[in-house]
């Protein structure tokens, strides 16, 4: 038997668009050209090529020759920072954030053992960045600053533009993940003081595997795959044609949906978050709700662990996410979560919704009256519950 | 997403013996929320001093539910004595197996049900005994020990897939490797040393290790196994009870047997059934 899917887990990744997919599908069929070859039967693919950078420069307010495909978001944070880095060898320093996604995080935990003095802004209990701190770790000395745009778990917007503003005046490279906030908030890069951005096709309804990183025109840049003159020489390797295709179509789509993700998305997270906040007692939502993607809502239930909600989730065909340790096979709970001060007896219990412009408010009510039963029920479980309402 | 098995996820589905039993004769807790999962067990004896009654509370995730829903119903008739030998291996084993990330949640069964049997016997609650290694989770050295001894681990990662140590910062890491390798390296000299030994010796530590390890686990499946002889590096044995006639009794002996004996004994023996 086939159950329906509730899917509520978008910031985890999308549902490909039918129209991506038939954009994308004679490029894996017929037109199996190489677009750096000669022939017409390869020129014509290039030509795709040229009309999907040109859909994602438009998304972004940027020019075409400011976009270079990769293979994911990853790749982009990657590239980006090793690039800064590498065109500024004699600087030593990164600031970063506590709450970025591994993609950041880890690479410079990794630099940091290879001699590289980073800054982790902190965050306070909301999730907002320490503004102040993060200027005052500014110096010569600073290779790049990597920040990003919306974080994944909670969909706290960090104020981007005032921070490349202020980074910007003090000739310092400036980076912004902005995987999640792509499609979900307006971007004109053409006014802003972003010099790299990285975006992932598979959080945009395009499929996996497929990702962009804005490069400002004139900023210093490395190849991080090194080979052919493929992207204007700044990534090896043959194209991957019919990704590119599909993500330049998916820009395209991301940019005429940011109006309903903006609204009817937004009424919908709202309407979910507000009716399991009445519903259910010693529930409370992660980070301030004020600058936030309009899709996602990350809600911690005391005293219950979250892998056990979503499994019980999932016996209705639900789909969310959890911060708490156990799904994720480490046994901390989320870094973003803690970075926070979340205590733990919240945040091992905190599950994330991130909605898309495919649900409807059937499938949202269908969640509100499932869920809190399996709270309740969990809490009963619980040896703490009891005491914990006494 | 974990493969559960689906005794597994019968057992966090619809946990049996949810609650806390009155005036229980014994109560065990364990773990804490910071740490992600806790459990409070209870039971209680019947005139036979048999546990009549044992009820869990558990805080955590699908694993942690099944292992306490399990220790329940593998502990309800067992007499203290009986019930003190529930290894979290068996509880593991209860279930069908447990994703080996999630191990701990059968080390937190088997730490609860220790836990409420020292409450019922008076004993103060088990000390704490040794020096804290893991400050994350607090688990000591004698903790960390006990479980590389029971399951034979190996890793660092191992050790923390079953009591959590070393899975916090990381700090701790370099200790538990000097643990893992202080262990490994006895047990490798013990059976070096007992590697020059007479006949009798050698049949007497079978016997031994027969009686203490295999036995226990086969005698819980209604099965039994009787020594014939041992001649050279053959070990020569019976089996008796629903064993001999469970078309897995090949498994049980190769696997098993034969692999406590090497362990315990000598690593050339092979296992004959007669
Ligand atoms: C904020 C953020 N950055 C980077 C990534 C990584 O993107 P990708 O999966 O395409 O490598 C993700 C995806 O989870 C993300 O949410």
């Amino acid at each position: 038997m086939k159950m329906k899917v509730i899917y509520t887990d978008n910031n985890a990744t999308t549902q490909v668009d039918p129209a991506v997919l038939s954009e994308m599908l004679p490029y894996l069929e017929q037109y199996y050209g190489n677009p750096s070859s000669m022939h017409t039967f390869g020129g014509q693919v290039a030509r795709k090529i040229t009309e999907a950078r040109a859909k994602t420069a438009a998304l972004l307010g940027a020019k075409p020759e400011e976009i270079l495909f990769t293979s994911c978001g990853t790749e982009s944070d990657s590239t980006a920072i090793r690039a800064a880095i590498a065109s500024n060898p004699d600087k030593r320093h990164i600031v970063t954030t506590r709450v970025e996604h591994p993609a950041v995080k880890n690479l410079c935990e990794q630099l940091a053992k290879g001699g590289y003095r980073i800054t982790f802004v902190p965050v306070d209990r909301n999730g907002a960045l320490d503004l102040d701190l993060l200027y005052k770790s500014l110096t010569n000395d600073t290779a790049i600053v990597s920040i990003m745009w919306a974080n994944n778990e909670t969909g706290v917007v960090f104020p981007i533009e005032e921070i490349a503003a202020e980074v910007r005046s003090r000739r310092i490279v400036f980076h912004t993940d902005a995987v999640q906030a792509v499609g979900k908030l307006p971007i004109n890069l053409g006014k802003l003081d972003i010099d790299m951005l990285s975006l992932s096709g598979h959080k945009i309804h395009a499929p996996k595997g497929i990702g962009a990183l804005y490069i400002r025109k004139g900023t210093k840049f490395a190849p991080f795959l090194i080979g052919g003159h493929q992207e204007s020489g700044r990534r090896g390797g043959t194209e991957n044609v019919a990704s590119i295709i599909a993500l330049g179509k998916a820009c395209e789509l991301a940019g005429a949906n940011l109006h309903e993700e903006n609204t009817r998305v937004k009424e919908l997270r709202d309407r979910l978050e507000n009716a399991l906040l009445k519903k259910v007692h010693k529930a409370f939502v992660n980070g301030g709700t004020e600058k936030r993607l309009p899709n996602t809502t990350s809600i911690a239930f005391e005293y219950v662990e979250g892998e056990a909600i979503l499994l019980m989730m999932n016996e209705f065909g639900i789909c969310a996410s959890s911060g708490s340790a156990c799904t994720s096979g480490s046994l901390e709970p989320s870094h973003v979560l803690r970075a926070m001060g979340v205590p733990f007896t919240a945040a091992h219990g905190s599950i994330r919704f991130s909605l898309s412009i495919y649900n409807t408010q059937a499938e949202i009510d269908f969640i509100v009256e499932k869920l809190p039963p399996i709270i309740a029920r969990l809490r009963e479980l619980s040896p703490f519950w009891k005491s914990a309402v006494a | 997403m974990w493969e559960y098995t689906d005794k597994t996820k019968d057992h966090f589905l619809n946990p049996r013996n949810v609650g806390v039993v009155e005036n229980a004769d014994g109560v065990g807790e364990v773990g804490s929320m910071a740490c992600g999962d806790a459990l409070k067990l209870t039971f209680k004896l019947d005139e036979n001093q048999r546990i009549k009654e044992a009820k869990f509370q558990t805080f955590g995730c699908a694993s942690a539910i099944a292992s306490s829903s399990a220790l329940t119903e593998m502990i309800i008739g067992l007499t203290i004595e009986e019930a003190e030998k529930v290894t979290n291996e068996q509880i593991a084993q209860f279930l069908g197996g447990l994703p080996k990330e999630k191990m701990h949640c059968s080390v937190m069964g088997r730490d609860a049900l220790e836990k409420a049997i020292a409450c019922y016997r008076g004993e103060a609650a088990k000390k704490i005994d040794g020096e804290v290694v893991c400050e994350c989770f607090g688990i000591t050295d004698l903790e960390i020990k006990r479980v590389v001894l029971e399951n034979n681990l190996a890793t660092i990662e191992e050790v923390t897939d079953y009591v959590k140590a070393g899975g916090g910062c990381g700090k701790c890491h370099e200790k538990i490797q000097t643990i893992i390798d202080d262990l490994t390296g006895l047990q490798k000299s013990e059976k070096k040393k007992a590697a020059p030994m007479t006949n009798i010796q050698k049949i007497k530590l079978i016997e031994e290790t027969l009686r203490r390890e295999v036995k226990p686990a086969l005698e819980k499946d209604g099965g039994n196994i009787e020594l014939v002889d041992v001649d050279g590096s053959r070990v020569l044995v019976t089996l008796r009870g629903t064993c001999a006639t469970c078309s897995k009794s090949q498994i049980t002996l190769k696997n098993y047997v034969e692999f406590k004996l090497r362990e315990l004994v000598a690593d050339d023996l092979v296992v004959e059934e007669v």
